[in-house]
């Protein structure tokens, strides 16, 4: 098999392209810290509400600047609707659902997880301007998914 | 100068039996995606704030509509062009009429599946989209619809194992013509691939519906549907690379340049298209981060053989091009027959596959997948893909396959150039405007219209894809009036055609390690080992898994 010159090339430079642009997500990833969602735990979907920390919903803080927001999503709303923190301020969602899967998406920001039955999801983020996003479930759970909503409000 | 290494050199025709059952096939295949573009008009004029689904007959509400959309464009009609177009050029490739009996069987099951599926989705008993994630529950009709649908592409991999396995014993120690190995390579790899769908719907999620077991566990689920949902793209797609690779430069009058090199594309999407399912996971909980960036890795990997395609592809229209009189460094690309709808097509497929591919790598690129996760951008994304560059191609093979399998001439051939512009300007357009609003935020999957929350930015972006969903619309039914049209009035052919094919600048080996390459055995050994890299850590934790959940039917 002989592969032409010019072939060479261009699989060459696709090559490094694709390693340079890998180079540049891992470091993203595990040099300034953006991760995504890891096994976090299970729980029993029709205990949620009874489960610590699922059974009082909301927002705390939890050490220097650092807050902690538990967060349930059932067909079709969020519990809490609204969510408030400082600008600044690092914010760990902890999350899941009672009934289907849901999604949340926080728009403008890279919040962006599912939320599966039985499992817990987890992530960390740092809203850095004040301001207000909409929390969006993104994943489709039922006739009523598009009335499933609620926003953050960063002051 | 005809290679006899693409397909045998013998002008070989099916016969008439068996030809029309594959006429049936292409039609049903056609008659879904039909029915599909209805209802995706009606979801595109939805992001533009235009409600044409309180119409629809019988339709209780968008995500039934959405639900038929997914499934009979994204499955009845890849499936059974597949199906129905590889047994076709295997056969011709290797010179040999098909098993009768069995071709009827995937007929069958995919027309059976087809109703199942389709009557518990038109009663609203299945409003669960195409990717049925438990806990929601759909009726039993529905899983078994899709389990049939997926048993008429394993009958297709029988059918065309079985045509290899005849030719091999009286060919022994030739080369297997290049046309039926990547057709046969398509088939191994999606055997492989669709066992993650089985083992969720037969095993889990029919007894579940039946209500033979109680629970569903809806991460494992999900991985299993993703496990095939990846692979499943390359399944569409690679019906469209045997056309983009054997036809095309026939149709182009240039050559395919080499035979090898389209031999080890081909094995490569049979290796890596499997063990990169944690892409559409990313933001998944339960599975580590570890194993997602591994996915992530392969899926770079995977990346490479659509980059050899974009070459090898290229590089023979370019020589077309060239023998028609094109000159300088892109003004062969205006000199090729830019008056062939089979052409045109596929070229304009060519050209969104190329913004496909780069939203797709996008969404590959482990933490930047939380930027655009179901939002907007992904079916920005996957029209695309599959909703363009495959649906375009197969369109564009209709051109001249529905005269061959009928032996009638095209009707319409300017309409069906008309319908192929008309097409690819609305998928652009469309895309534009859903990735836009995706980028802002706004998610798919989501009845905007009653939604109570938006953006003014989403508005622009809504009403593009309003716009050029509608003009997608109106280049498939153009694209429908010409094959209706060709149907029922266009002039019978006493002399049978051939299927177009190339020839190659360089043929295969007949001696060496190149040889090897034929056997299937070893490289399905390959993709085994890596699938079992990629999913064994994470089974090995995750069972006996986390049975809890029972059925919703939010619907
Ligand atoms: C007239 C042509 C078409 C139009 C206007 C159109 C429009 C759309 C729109 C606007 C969506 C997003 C809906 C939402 O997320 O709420 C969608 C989803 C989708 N489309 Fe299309 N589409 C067309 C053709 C096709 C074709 C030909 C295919 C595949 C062969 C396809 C496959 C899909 C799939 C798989 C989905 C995702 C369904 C889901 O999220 O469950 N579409 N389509
Ligand atoms: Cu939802
Ligand atoms: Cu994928």
């Amino acid at each position: 098999m002989t592969v032409e010159r010019i072939e060479k090339i261009f699989l060459g430079l696709t090559a490094a392209m694709l390693l340079v642009f890998l180079g540049a997500l891992f470091y993203s990833a595990f040099g300034m810290g953006m991760h995504l969602p890891d096994r976090e735990g299970e729980i029993l979907p029709s205990e949620v509400r009874n489960t610590p920390p699922f059974d009082d919903p909301g927002v705390r803080e939890v050490g220097d600047n650092q807050y902690e927001v538990v967060l349930i999503g059932a067909a079709w709303s969020f519990t809490p609707r609204e969510i408030r923190v400082p600008a600044g301020a690092e914010v760990t969602f902890i999350a899941t659902t009672t009934d289907v899967i849901h999604g949340v998406h926080i728009e403008g920001t890279r919040l962006n997880f599912m939320l599966i039955p039985g499992q817990i999801s987890k992530v960390t983020s740092t809203f850095r301007e004040p301001g207000e996003h909409l929390m969006i479930c993104h994943e489709y759970c039922g006739a009523g998914h598009h009335l499933m909503y609620g926003r953050v409000i960063v002051e | 100068m005809k290679n006899p290494t693409v397909a045998s050199p013998e002008g070989f025709q099916l016969p008439d039996s068996q030809r029309r059952v594959i006429r049936w096939m292409i039609y049903l295949a056609f008659g879904a995606l039909f029915i599909g573009i209805i209802n995706g008009l009606g979801q595109a004029l939805n992001y533009a704030r235009v409600d044409i689904l309180q119409y629809f007959p019988g339709m209780r509400n968008y995500y039934q509509g959405l639900t038929v959309h997914g499934v009979v464009n994204a499955i009845v009609f890849t499936f059974a062009f597949a199906n129905g177009f590889l047994a076709l050029t295997t056969s011709r490739a290797l010179a040999r009429p098909l098993n009768t009996p069995l071709l009827w069987a995937v007929l069958g099951t995919m027309v059976a599946g087809t109703l199942l599926a389709g009557y518990a989705m038109a009663t609203g008993q299945a409003s669960v989209l195409y990717t049925f994630y438990p806990p929601l529950l759909a009726h039993w009709s529905f899983y078994v619809g899709l389990a049939l649908l997926v048993v008429s592409t394993w009958l297709t991999a029988i059918l065309l194992f079985g045509a290899l396995r005849g030719w091999r014993k009286e060919n022994e120690g030739k080369r297997i013509p290049l046309m039926a190995f990547i057709s046969v390579a398509t088939y191994a790899m999606w055997t492989l691939a669709s066992l993650g769908i089985a083992i969720s719907v037969v095993g889990l999620l029919i007894p579940w519906s039946l209500g033979l077991i109680a629970h569903s566990d809806p991460l494992l689920s999900r991985t299993l549907f993703w496990y095939s949902g990846h692979p499943i793209v390359y399944f569409w797609l690679l019906p469209a690379y045997v056309s983009w690779y054997v036809m095309v430069p026939r149709q182009a009058g240039g050559t395919l340049f080499s035979d090898p090199l389209t031999r080890v594309v081909f094995i490569m999407f049979l290796l890596l298209s499997i063990p990169t399912g944690f892409h559409h996971q990313y933001t998944d909980p339960g599975i580590s981060g570890g194993m997602k960036a591994l996915h992530g890795v392969l899926t770079f990997g995977v990346f490479f053989p659509s980059m050899v395609t974009a070459f090898s592809v290229m590089y023979a229209l370019e020589i077309g091009g060239r023998r028609r009189g094109g000159t300088g460094l892109a003004n062969w690309f205006l000199k090729l027959d830019w008056k062939n709808p089979a052409l045109v097509a596929q070229i304009l497929a060519m050209l969104t596959f190329t913004l496909g591919g780069i939203t797709g790598l996008i969404n590959a690129s482990y933490n930047l997948n939380q930027a655009i996760h179901n939002t907007a951008w992904v079916p920005g994304h996957f029209h695309m893909t599959v909703g363009s560059a495959v649906t375009m191609s197969f369109m564009g093979i209709a051109f001249w396959l529905i005269p061959y399998l009928n032996r009638q001439e095209l009707v319409g051939r300017g309409l069906a150039l008309v319908s192929q512009w008309v097409y690819f300007f609305g998928v652009l357009v469309m895309a534009r405007g859903l990735i836009s609003g995706g980028l802002d935020g706004m998610p798919r999957r989501t009845e905007m219209l009653e939604a109570p929350y938006s953006k003014p930015s989403w508005e622009l972006a809504g009403m593009l894809t309003g716009l050029g969903g509608t003009l997608m619309f109106v280049g498939g039914m153009l694209f429908f009036a010409v094959l209706i049209a060709t149907v029922l009035f266009g002039k019978k052919t006493d002399t049978p055609e051939d299927i177009p094919f190339t020839d190659t600048h360089q043929p295969p080996a007949t001696t060496g390690w190149e040889v090897k390459l034929d056997s299937f055995r070893y490289w399905l050994i390959a993709a085994i080992v890596l699938i079992l890299i990629a999913y064994g850590p994470f089974l090995a934790q995750y069972l006996p898994g986390n049975f809890t959940s029972t059925g919703y039917r939010f619907f």
